[in-house]
Parts: structure tokens; C-alpha cells; sequence
């Protein structure tokens, strides 16, 4: 079979993939925090998903582990993180925070660490504010999320805050650049069947390397 | 269990294979095309890459975007199974370690695996460090069948005429991606040499490869392929074979026991279906095991009877020993020329583009044998945590403006610093010969078993100066590595407190040595055809045989001699027919 071939046994396959995809696509909603309610719909079984794999994911769907709270409080932070700007949509468009819920429920060790954060935050801020993060003018806001965004230059009393910062970030990263919307905003151009022919001639020569030898 | 009983078929095959995986599949694949009936047993479910890989998936498709909570290497990655399976336990004597990975499927761990396909060379078989053993057969007598292998499955690699990195029939290389350019050239400037990488895909198509796509270069061969154009024992040799009509597969089928006679020869083996839990026994002329190094020796030892108390094959009491993984250690970076790369599709293909063989001068170096280097990064497909690097280091260079920033950070200078940072990424693996040594070893642990009641493994296995001596070699190597191309690393650099960032034995996942051939039946286990020296209807044909592997990873040299073992199979029954 050529390569020719190959790709017209894969049409088929791709169809197939297709409709999966869009079935598996989340419903629009204007931010993350109702997220559960929709969550246990987008659980298809794919061809190749084990049957425990696949109950696992269920019963993960059904669970839910943050209240209205956290989940309004992540979805604030999630958007501070990944905000809307001329280059993407933002976190919540993007559905991280219900990525965030469900990632928690299957990585248990992050429960603690997420919940206990964002009561952190909330308690930092009742002290400095006199309100919970959510419930913040945006300054005072930021003015917290300064003080533990950059690890080298928070203070030893914020040390806690950075560690959930990094965590938070870290999750709202994974899911937002995970999604379709951050697939295209990050730029990849794969996972398409096509011939693989080398470097860009262009971007060889951009980058000093010679077009014509196997190395450059 | 008041209605107890084994169900017997009455069928005599003319062979039993035990595991699917490249040993099994090779040899149920000559043995159905020579005639004979064949049965293989596999432990794991059916798995036909066509409809059951997870190729081509886009990472909003699993709700944990990949992530590796319930597959090691990620939840699209082709393997069921990993280091750890529910209601399968093995345990590990105190002060040792031991990471034992199964794949429980058809085709076993082929597929997933990275498809590095390279042959040992003339001083793996035959060393001459005065250290490690050498084997019963030479380069010379393997070199037929990897030949053979290569023209029948397909390797694309180039020719270098390295004298113990023995060239084949090659396929066209992939070209470097760019990262894999600059690596190339900081390599070359430290001493070290780069050659395009060998691996199980096909770059071209083949009038010997029949019912095989071509590969449309997706990089994602760990997925296992839907078109068949990589390597997996499941759809190149089981699947194929099965169209002969003379192959049949149980899957879900957990092998019990080797059954032997009075005269101490194999008669057939009981299994339990994994998914009722009944008892089931058939037979054959003739046993071959392929369940992999630790499941072969597990199953052996299991097998006692009065022709083999000690369990069957293992009269030498050798079975289970020299258990022997390769080493691995790693380090990571990225390139400040690479940051703003620009973008275009640079999936390649799944296995690797590029390797260093070994070059080192060993007479000035604590340790024997080698390592070669796997090297990766890139503008691969996003998948979970794949930036999380990125806040780690984004304060080690000045941002766009030339300014210097702090890490870490939010917003849309954050963001830049994403779509910045992504595919500058560099990262290089070694992975080396660790000595096959008898007082590494698994046994049957006396206190436990599995939820088939079957007796579990209980491993003992410890590094030496040797494996740790390598392990710092692999760490300076890639810093001058990463020195002469301009990268920073990222990683924390591992020193002697963490064995320079040697991995736990096992956790390469090229266990080998549990059966050793030699001439010898009292310092092996087989003889040089993987023929069990106190057993002669009974074979190894998974990694056990192994003496000493090289730096060289396990499967094309698994593939060779499991051709060689069933056509020595093929030879005895002649000569019994004639």
C-alpha cells in the first residue's frame, strides 16, 4: 500500500473521528461555573477507551468536588491567567474551569492543595480588603495576585500563595491550551496525515542551517 | 467453588504460544505460515490497531487532555496496562527496586513502543570488556535473520558502516526537525556523534510489505497506527497470521501452568479466562513462551511437578536471574534561538529522527559497555502540562523587549511567553547496557498471589558503580551537549544523592535475561536456540534469553531470534517426519 493508499483507508477513519469529535464538543455558556451540570454528556466511549477507563470517567463526571464558590473564585483566576486579548479567547471561553473540576477529581492530590488555595486567597484578602476575592475591585484583585505570581519576588509570607499560584496556573495552562481554542492560539499546525520533508527551506535559512545537506 | 472444573480441549496443537507480543507474534507468525496449528494464548483483550488506536485524536477528545492518570504514558498512548495492575501485584525484597511494566493486549507493549529499531552488533554477542558475559551465538549467525526481519516488517535508517552498530536493509530516514538540527550540531561540537535514527515505520512503500499503509508522518506512533505502517506484533505478525487459517487466538486468557508428563516433556498449559475466571487446559507438541522476560520466568517457576520440582526448564535453577534493564537517565533544556519559532507542522514521524550511537574510548572510563542518546522536544501536539516548564524559566532570558523580567507572571505577558517559549523546547535520554548479573533476580514470592490465585514475583534487583558511573557519564555528556548548542537547562541538574538521575531498574522497560541461553546446562537456562535444556519441547522466545543486551533496544533483536527459534522448530519436526 503507498502512501496514497494509506490515506483513503484513513478517510474513512477520519469521518468516523469526526462525528465523535463534535459530539464531543462542549456547549457554549457564558462562563465555567454551571459546568457540572452539562459535564456527564461529553462522556462517549471512544473505540480503544477501556470499559473501567470508561467508568471511571463516568462516575468522575458525576462527582462534583467545588462549590459555587470555588468554582466563581477559579473562574476569576483562570481568566486573570489567560484573559481574553487579541491573540485568544479567554480561560472560561475556553471551558477550563469545568477542566479544572474534573482534573481534580482525577488527580485527588491536587483536592487540598486547590481548595485549600483558594480559602488562602479568600482569607488574604477578607484581611487586606475586607471582602473575598471574588467580591475584590479588580486592583485589589491583582494587587494580590502580584504578590504571588512571581515566585523569586514574593515575600516568605506569600510562599503559600505562589505554591497555589504555580498550581493554578499550571492547571489553568494545561486546559486552556489543551482546548481548540488553544491549540490554534498556541499555533500547532499538526495531527493531519501529510509528507514530512525536512525543515522549511525557509526556516532553514532563517536559522543559519543549509537546505540542501541532511544535518544543515 | 462447589462446581469446580477444568474444561479440557481435545485438539493437540502442534504448538502453544504463549503472549503475543514481538517473541510470540514472530513466532506464531513462521509456524501458522509453515502449516502448523497454532494456538496463542494472550492475557490482555483482542486489539486491532484499525479500530482501536487512539491515532489522530485531538487532546480536547479525553477529559484529563491527555494526561497519564490511568495509562503511564498518556491516555492516548496504546498500551493497557503499565507499572502497576489492579488485583496483579509483585513485590520487591527490602533495599531493592524493581518497576515491572506489562501490557496486557494483543501485541503486548509493541503497541506502544518507541520503534528504535537497532540490531546488537558483533561485540554485544561476543564482548570483549572482560566484564560481561558473552552469548552462545555471534553477530554472524544472528545477522541472516535481522536481515530477514528488516525486509519483512521495515526499518528506515542510513548507512554508517559503525562496526557495532551493524547497518540493515534501510528505509529512507525522516529528516531532523529543527531542534533536532541544532542538536546535531552542538553534539558534533562536544565529541559526540548523531546519525539519522532506525525505526519500525514504513517511509516507503515495499513490494515484500503486503496489507501496510505508508506513514502520513501524525508523530504518534505511540498511539499505535491505524494504517499500519509502524511495527506492532499485532498487526504485522498476529493478525496476518491469523489469516492463514492455521493461527487461533484466546484472548483473555492468563496462563496458569506449563503442564509437563512423567518423562518431564511439555504436554500443553492451563489458563483462566480473565473476564468468567473458568479453568481451562489444552495441548501441543510443542510450548513456546513469548509472555516477556518476567512473566516466562514467573510462569516456569510456577510449573513444579515431580519431572521439575524446581518448576519446569529450571533444573539449573538459573531461571528468574540475571534480570537485567537498561539504564536510563535524562536532561532538559531549550534553545534561545528557538524562542518565536516559527510554526509549521513538525509531527515527523513517532519514533526517532535522530540517536547517538556509542563512541566512547571505554579504557578511560569507570564502567563497561555504553549508552546511546534518544533526543526530543519540538512543536509537538499539546497535551496536559505540556507548558507547565515555561513560568519555571521565562525569567532566564529578557522578554521581548529586550527587558529583563521576572518568572512566573499572568495575563497577556504571560501568554506570550507561551506561544514564545513553545517548541524551543530540547530534551536528550540515555539508555545503556546495565550488566546482567545473577544476584539481580526475581522469584516466586512464597507469601502472595494474584487475583487468579496464580503465585506473584517477588523482585530483588540493585544498581552497582557500574550502572551509577554511566548514569554520571550520561549527565556530562548532555551538559557539554547542551553547552556547545546554546541551550539552557531547565532541569535540575541530578548529582550523586539522586545516582545522577538513574531511573529505577525496570522503568525503561527492557527487562531481559530471566532464561539465558548458553551451551551450558548448568550456568543457563536454554540452549543457543531457546530451547530449554531439561525440556525440549518447551521454548523462550521474549527477552529472556538474553545473556547480556547491549545499549541497543530490545525488539528487533527479540523479532530475529524468535524467527530463528521457530525455524529451528520447524527443523526438529522435520527430522522427526523424515
Amino acid at each position: 500500500m503507498n502512501r496514497r493508499d494509506s490515506l483513503k483507508a484513513l478517510g474513512l477513519i477520519a469521518a468516523g473521528s469526526g462525528v465523535l469529535a463534535s459530539s464531543c464538543k462542549p456547549e457554549s455558556k457564558q462562563n465555567g461555573v454551571d459546568a457540572n451540570e452539562n459535564a456527564a454528556t461529553d462522556t462517549d466511549k471512544l473505540p480503544g477507551v477501556q470499559e473501567f477507563e470508561h467508568e471511571r470517567n463516568k462516575q468522575l463526571h458525576a462527582e462534583t468536588f467545588f462549590t459555587k464558590h470555588e468554582m466563581a473564585t477559579i473562574t476569576v483566576l483562570a481568566d486573570i491567567i489567560i484573559p481574553e486579548d487579541e491573540s485568544s479567547a479567554s480561560a472560561s471561553q475556553a471551558e477550563v474551569p469545568a477542566f479544572i473540576e474534573f482534573i481534580v477529581k482525577d488527580m485527588p492530590s491536587n483536592k487540598t492543595p486547590m481548595r485549600g488555595g483558594l480559602k488562602w486567597m479568600d482569607i488574604q484578602c477578607q484581611k487586606s480588603y475586607g471582602n473575598v476575592f471574588i467580591k475584590c475591585k479588580k486592583e485589589q484583585q491583582i494587587d494580590l495576585v502580584d504578590k504571588i505570581a512571581y515566585p523569586d519576588k514574593a515575600t516568605p509570607e506569600m510562599q503559600q500563595g505562589v505554591a497555589f499560584f504555580s498550581l493554578m496556573r499550571n492547571l489553568t495552562s494545561s486546559g486552556f491550551y489543551t482546548s481548540e481554542l488553544g491549540v490554534k492560539a498556541i499555533g500547532y499546525q499538526g495531527n493531519k496525515p501529510g509528507v514530512w520533508n525536512g525543515v522549511p527551506a525557509e526556516v532553514l535559512k532563517e536559522h543559519g542551517f543549509d537546505t540542501e545537506s541532511f544535518f544543515g | 467453588m462447589s462446581n469446580y472444573q477444568i474444561k479440557e480441549n481435545p485438539e493437540v496443537y502442534d504448538a502453544i504460544v504463549v503472549g503475543s507480543g514481538a517473541g510470540g507474534g514472530m513466532a506464531g507468525y513462521i509456524l501458522a505460515n509453515a502449516g502448523l496449528k497454532v494456538l496463542m494464548l494472550e492475557a490482555g483483550p483482542f486489539f486491532d490497531p484499525a479500530k482501536d488506536a487512539l491515532q489522530l485524536r485531538w487532546p480536547w477528545e479525553s477529559p484529563r487532555r491527555g494526561a497519564s492518570t490511568t495509562r503511564p504514558f498518556g491516555d492516548f498512548d496504546a498500551a493497557f496496562g503499565g507499572w502497576q495492575l489492579d488485583g496483579e501485584p509483585y513485590s520487591k525484597a527490602a533495599g531493592t527496586e524493581f518497576e515491572w511494566f506489562r501490557a496486557r493486549m494483543l501485541g503486548g507493549r509493541t503497541n506502544h513502543w518507541g520503534r528504535i529499531s537497532l540490531r546488537m552488533g558483533p561485540d554485544d554477542f561476543k564482548p570483549t570488556d572482560g566484564v560481561t558475559e558473552e552469548w552462545p551465538i555471534s553477530y554472524d549467525e544472528v545477522k541472516p535473520f535481522y536481515d530477514r526481519v528488516d525486509r519483512m516488517i521495515g526499518v528506515y535508517g542510513s548507512v554508517e558502516g559503525i562496526r557495532n552498530e551493524p547497518d540493515g536493509i534501510f528505509m529512507k530516514p525522516p529528516k531532523p526537525r529543527l531542534n533536532e538540527l541544532y542538536i546535531s550540531k552542538g553534539a558534533k561540537k562536544a565529541g559526540v556523534p548523531v546519525i539519522p535514527g532506525r525505526g519500525a515505520v514504513l517511509t516507503e512503500s515495499s513490494s515484500e510489505i503486503k496489507g501496510r499503509g505508508t506513514c502520513f508522518y501524525c508523530g504518534q506512533c505511540g498511539r499505535s497506527c491505524k494504517v499500519y505502517a509502524d511495527f506492532s506484533s499485532s498487526s504485522c505478525l498476529v493478525i496476518p497470521a491469523m489469516k492463514t487459517g492455521n493461527l487461533k487466538v484466546i484472548d483473555n486468557a492468563m496462563v496458569r501452568e506449563i503442564l509437563t508428563n512423567d518423562e518431564g516433556l511439555a504436554i500443553g498449559v492451563s489458563y483462566v479466562n480473565t473476564t468468567d475466571l473458568s479453568e481451562y487446559s489444552v495441548k501441543g507438541k510443542t510450548v513456546i513462551l513469548g509472555a516477556s522476560a518476567c512473566e516466562s520466568a514467573r510462569l516456569m517457576l510456577n510449573s513444579k511437578s515431580k519431572a521439575h520440582p524446581a518448576g519446569a526448564g529450571n533444573s539449573s535453577g538459573l531461571v528468574g536471574k540475571y534480570l537485567h534493564d537498561s539504564t536510563g537517565a535524562s536532561l532538559s533544556g531549550f534553545l534561545p534561538q528557538l524562542l518565536d519559532r516559527k510554526r509549521y507542522n513538525e509531527d515527523g514521524a513517532g519514533s526517532v529522527h535522530i540517536y547517538s550511537p556509542w563512541w566512547g574510548d571505554n579504557a578511560k572510563l569507570k564502567f563497561p559497555r555504553g549508552y546511546h542518546i534518544e533526543y526530543g522536544g519540538g512543536l509537538h501536539m499539546p497535551s496536559y502540562g505540556f507548558l507547565n516548564w515555561v513560568p519555571n524559566v521565562n525569567g532566564s532570558v529578557p522578554g521581548k523587549d529586550g527587558q529583563a523580567q521576572q518568572r512566573g507572571g499572568y495575563g497577556s505577558a504571560l501568554k506570550e511567553d507561551y506561544r514564545r517559549f513553545y517548541g524551543a523546547n530540547v530534551g536528550m535520554a540515555g539508555r545503556g547496557t546495565a550488566l546482567a548479573r545473577k544476584d539481580n533476580y526475581c522469584e516466586i514470592d512464597p507469601n502472595s498471589v494474584d487475583k487468579f490465585g496464580i503465585p506473584v514475583l517477588r523482585f530483588h534487583y540493585k544498581w552497582a558503580s557500574e550502572e551509577v558511573e554511566q548514569a554520571k557519564h550520561m549527565q556530562e555528556t548532555f551538559q557539554s551537549i547542551m553547552h556547545e548548542m546554546g541551550a539552557v537547562i531547565t532541569s535540575t541538574i541530578p548529582g550523586a544523592d539522586t545516582s545522577y538521575g538513574l531511573e529505577a531498574p525496570g522503568k525503561i522497560i527492557h527487562e531481559g535475561g530471566t532464561t539465558r541461553m548458553g551451551n551450558d546446562p548448568k550456568t543457563s537456562v536454554l540452549n543457543k536456540w531457546g530451547q530449554a535444556h531439561d525440556c525440549k519441547n518447551l521454548y523462550v522466545v521474549d527477552a529472556g534469553p538474553f545473556v547480556q543486551q547491549g545499549d541497543k533496544n530490545l525488539t528487533w533483536t527479540i523479532l530475529a531470534l524468535s524467527m530463528r527459534t521457530a525455524e529451528y522448530i520447524l527443523s526438529e519436526k522435520n527430522k522427526l517426519n523424515s
